[in-house]
C-alpha cells in the first residue's frame, strides 16, 4: 500500500515538472516576442533593452530555464503586467469565487446525477428512467455556453427574475451553477445507471436478496458500493473539470469574478504571466485530484494495489 | 436454472429499453449533411455579403420580419440563415479535422502499445496518463497566446490532446486480438510486425474506432464551438456557429434571434451525432458500456 502511494506521488510530481517544462518552452519559443508585447507603442529601444534585462531574457535559454524552475519552486511565477502584482497572488485573490461556484455546481450534479441514475437502474423503463434518459441526452447535446446565453435571455432579459451578471446574492448562483452542472449531471446519470444495472444483475445481489436483506440495503450497500468505482473516477474528474473547463466558459458568460474570467481577461490583455500561472495552477489541481482518486481507489478495491 | 431463465428474459427486454432506430438522429444528421453538401445551392444569400440598409431585420414570424430573410439578419445585414447553412461546413471541417488528427495518433500508439507490450507499452501508457492530466483548454490558451487564435490552432490543440482515450481502447482490443489464431498464423507465415498491426489487427478494430468517432464528434463540435465563442478559435468574418453566438451576444436585448438560431443549429447537429452514435454502439458493439 505505501509503495503504491509513493509510486503515485512520484508520478504526480513528475507530471507537474513535465508541465512546468512544457509551459516554459511553449511561451519562450513561440514567435511572439514577450518584450515587444509588453511595451507601449512609443517605447524606445533603450526601454526594450531594460525590460529584456529585467526579465533575464538576455541570458542563455538553459540559464533562464533553471532560474524559472528555481523561482517556481519558491512560488514565484512572475509579475502580472496589468496589476503589477505577483501573478500567483492575483490568481489566488480570484480563486475563492471559482471554488464556491464550482462546489455548488458539483454538489448539484452529484446529488441529482446519482439519485436519478440509481432510481433509473432500479426501476428501468419507469417514468423517472425516461426522464433521466432524456436529461442525459440533453446534457450531452446542449452546449453550456448556449444554455447560459438562453437563460440570460429568458430569465434575465425577458422575465427579469434573475440577475444576469456578477456575484453577490444567492440568486446570482442559480443560472451559472445550473449551466455548469448540466453536462456533469448527464455524465453521472448515464454512468451510475449503467454500472448500477450491472451490479444489480450480479450474483451477490441475488444472494443478498435470498438472505432476506431489505431492498433498500441491497441497493445502497450491496449494489451501489460495487457500482461506485467507475462513478468515482468520473465524479472527481468532474470536480477538476468544473473548475477548469466550465469555469472559463460560464464565468465569461455570467461575468463571474473567478479565475476563469481572469484568465480570459489576461489572455486578451496579453498578460502572459497570469495565463501561465493559471495553466500551472490548474494542472496542479488536476494532478492532485487524480492522486487522491488513485489513493481512494486502492482503499476501495484492494486488487488495484497489487497490480 | 433460475440464472439461465433470468438471462433469457433480460435479453428479450433489452431492445425495449434501448433505442431501436434513431429516426430523430437520422433526421437531424440529414438536415446537417444537406446543409454541408448543398450549402451553395440552398443558402439564399452570400453568407459574407452584408447590406447595412437591412441590418437587424427580425425573423419572418415577428412583426417587422420579412420573407426575404427567414431567420432575420445580423448587425451588418448578413442573412442569418445563409450564415448558419455555411457554418455547418466549418463545424464539420473542424470536428472531423480534430478526430482524424488525434484518432490517427491514438490508433497508431494504441496498436504499438498493445502489440509490442513490455517497456514500449509502459512508456506509451504513462504518457497517456500524463496527457490526460493536462486539460485541453489550457493547451489552447497557451497555443492561442503564442500562435494567435484560429481554426488551425483549435485542430492542432485537440489533435494533440485527444489521443489517450483512443490509444487506451485500441490497446485493450489489440491485447485480446493478438492472442487469436489468425494473428499467430500471420506470424508463422512470416508477416512483419508492421503488417500484422496494420493489415491484420487494425481491420478488426475498425468497428470500435468508427463508433468512438461518431460518439465523440458531437462533443468535439460543442467544445470547438465554445472555444470559438470565447474568441480562442475561428476569427471573424468566417461563418462559425460559436463565433456567430459570440457576435450576437452583445445585442441579446434587442436581437435575440442572433443567439437563438446558431445555438439551435449546434444542438440539432450534436443531437444527431449523439443519437446515431448510441445506436451504432448498440448494434455493432453491445458489450461496451455506456460511458
Amino acid at each position: 500500500m505505501q509503495g503504491y502511494i509513493l509510486k503515485r506521488i512520484l508520478i504526480a510530481m513528475f507530471t507537474i515538472f513535465a508541465v512546468l517544462t512544457v509551459v516554459f518552452f511553449i511561451f519562450r519559443l513561440g514567435p511572439a516576442d514577450p518584450v515587444a508585447v509588453m511595451l507601449p507603442p512609443n517605447a524606445t529601444p533603450q526601454d526594450a533593452e531594460n525590460l529584456t534585462k529585467k526579465f533575464g531574457l538576455d541570458q542563455p535559454l538553459m540559464v533562464q530555464y533553471t532560474n524559472y524552475l528555481k523561482n517556481a519552486f519558491k512560488g514565484d511565477f512572475g509579475t502580472s503586467f496589468r496589476f503589477n502584482e505577483p501573478a500567483l497572488k492575483v490568481l489566488f485573490e480570484r480563486f475563492p469565487a471559482t471554488l464556491q461556484l464550482g462546489l455548488v455546481a458539483f454538489v448539484i450534479s452529484v446529488l441529482v446525477g446519482l439519485s436519478v441514475g440509481i432510481i433509473s437502474a432500479v426501476k428501468p423503463d419507469s417514468f423517472i428512467d425516461r426522464i433521466g434518459r432524456l436529461v442525459a441526452l440533453a446534457g450531452m447535446s446542449l452546449p453550456s455556453f448556449w444554455v447560459g446565453v438562453m437563460l440570460i435571455l429568458f430569465f434575465g432579459v425577458t422575465l427579469r427574475w434573475l440577475p444576469i451578471a456578477g456575484k453577490g446574492t444567492l440568486a446570482h448562483y442559480i443560472m451559472p451553477s445550473f449551466c455548469m452542472s448540466l453536462y456533469p449531471i448527464a455524465l453521472i446519470t448515464r454512468l451510475s445507471r449503467s454500472s448500477m444495472l450491472d451490479a444489480l444483475k450480479s450474483d451477490y445481489v441475488v444472494m443478498a436478496r435470498i438472505k432476506g436483506v431489505p431492498e433498500f440495503y441491497v441497493i445502497l450497500v450491496h449494489a451501489f458500493k460495487n457500482a461506485s468505482i467507475p462513478v468515482l473516477t468520473v465524479i472527481f474528474g468532474i470536480f477538476s473539470g468544473l473548475i477548469v473547463g466550465s469555469a472559463v466558459v460560464v464565468e465569461y458568460i455570467f461575468s463571474w469574478p473567478g479565475i476563469g474570467r481572469l484568465v480570459m481577461e489576461s489572455y486578451f490583455a496579453r498578460d502572459y504571466p497570469v495565463v501561465q500561472v493559471f495553466v500551472i495552477f490548474v494542472t496542479f489541481v488536476v494532478v492532485t485530484m487524480n492522486l487522491i482518486v488513485d489513493i481512494i481507489y486502492a482503499y476501495i478495491d484492494p486488487r488495484i494495489r497489487y497490480q | 436454472m433460475i440464472h439461465l431463465f433470468k438471462k433469457k428474459k433480460k435479453k428479450d427486454t433489452r431492445p425495449k429499453g434501448g433505442i431501436r432506430l434513431p429516426y430523430v438522429g437520422f433526421f437531424c444528421l440529414g438536415i446537417f449533411f444537406l446543409a454541408v453538401i448543398f450549402a451553395d445551392v440552398i443558402a439564399p444569400y452570400d453568407p459574407q455579403e452584408g447590406d447595412l440598409f437591412s441590418s437587424t431585420i427580425p425573423p419572418v414570424w415577428q412583426e417587422e420580419g420579412s420573407l426575404a430573410h427567414i431567420l432575420g439578419t445580423d448587425m451588418l445585414g448578413r442573412d442569418v440563415l445563409s450564415r448558419i447553412i455555411h457554418g455547418s461546413r466549418m463545424s464539420l471541417l473542424i470536428s472531423v479535422g480534430c478526430i482524424l488528427f488525434y484518432g490517427s495518433i491514438g490508433v497508431t500508439l494504441g496498436l504499438i502499445s498493445g502489440f509490442m507490450g513490455g517497456r514500449t507499452d509502459m512508456v506509451i501508457m504513462r504518457m497517456a496518463d500524463l496527457w490526460l492530466s493536462l486539460p485541453a483548454i489550457i493547451v489552447l490558451f497557451m497555443l492561442a497566446s503564442v500562435h494567435g487564435p484560429s481554426a488551425k490552432t483549435i485542430i492542432l490543440t485537440f489533435g494533440i490532446m485527444g489521443w489517450p482515450n483512443y490509444a487506451r481502447i485500441v490497446r485493450g482490443e489489440c491485447l485480446s486480438l493478438k492472442e487469436r489464431d489468425f494473428v499467430r498464423l500471420a506470424r508463422v507465415a512470416g508477416c512483419s510486425k508492421l503488417r500484422i498491426m496494420f493489415s491484420h489487427i487494425l481491420p478488426n478494430i475498425m468497428n470500435t474506432i468508427i463508433i468512438m468517432a461518431t460518439i465523440e464528434i458531437g462533443g468535439i463540435i460543442v467544445l470547438t464551438a465554445s472555444m470559438s465563442f470565447l474568441g480562442l478559435g475561428t476569427q471573424p468574418p468566417s461563418c462559425d456557429w460559436g463565433l456567430m453566438l459570440a457576435e450576437g451576444r452583445q445585442y441579446i436585448t434587442y436581437a435575440s434571434w442572433l443567439v437563438t438560431f446558431p445555438g439551435l443549429a449546434i444542438v440539432i447537429t450534436v443531437l444527431g451525432f449523439n443519437l446515431t452514435g448510441d445506436w451504432l454502439r448498440e448494434i455493432l458493439d453491445p458489450k461496451q458500456k455506456l460511458r
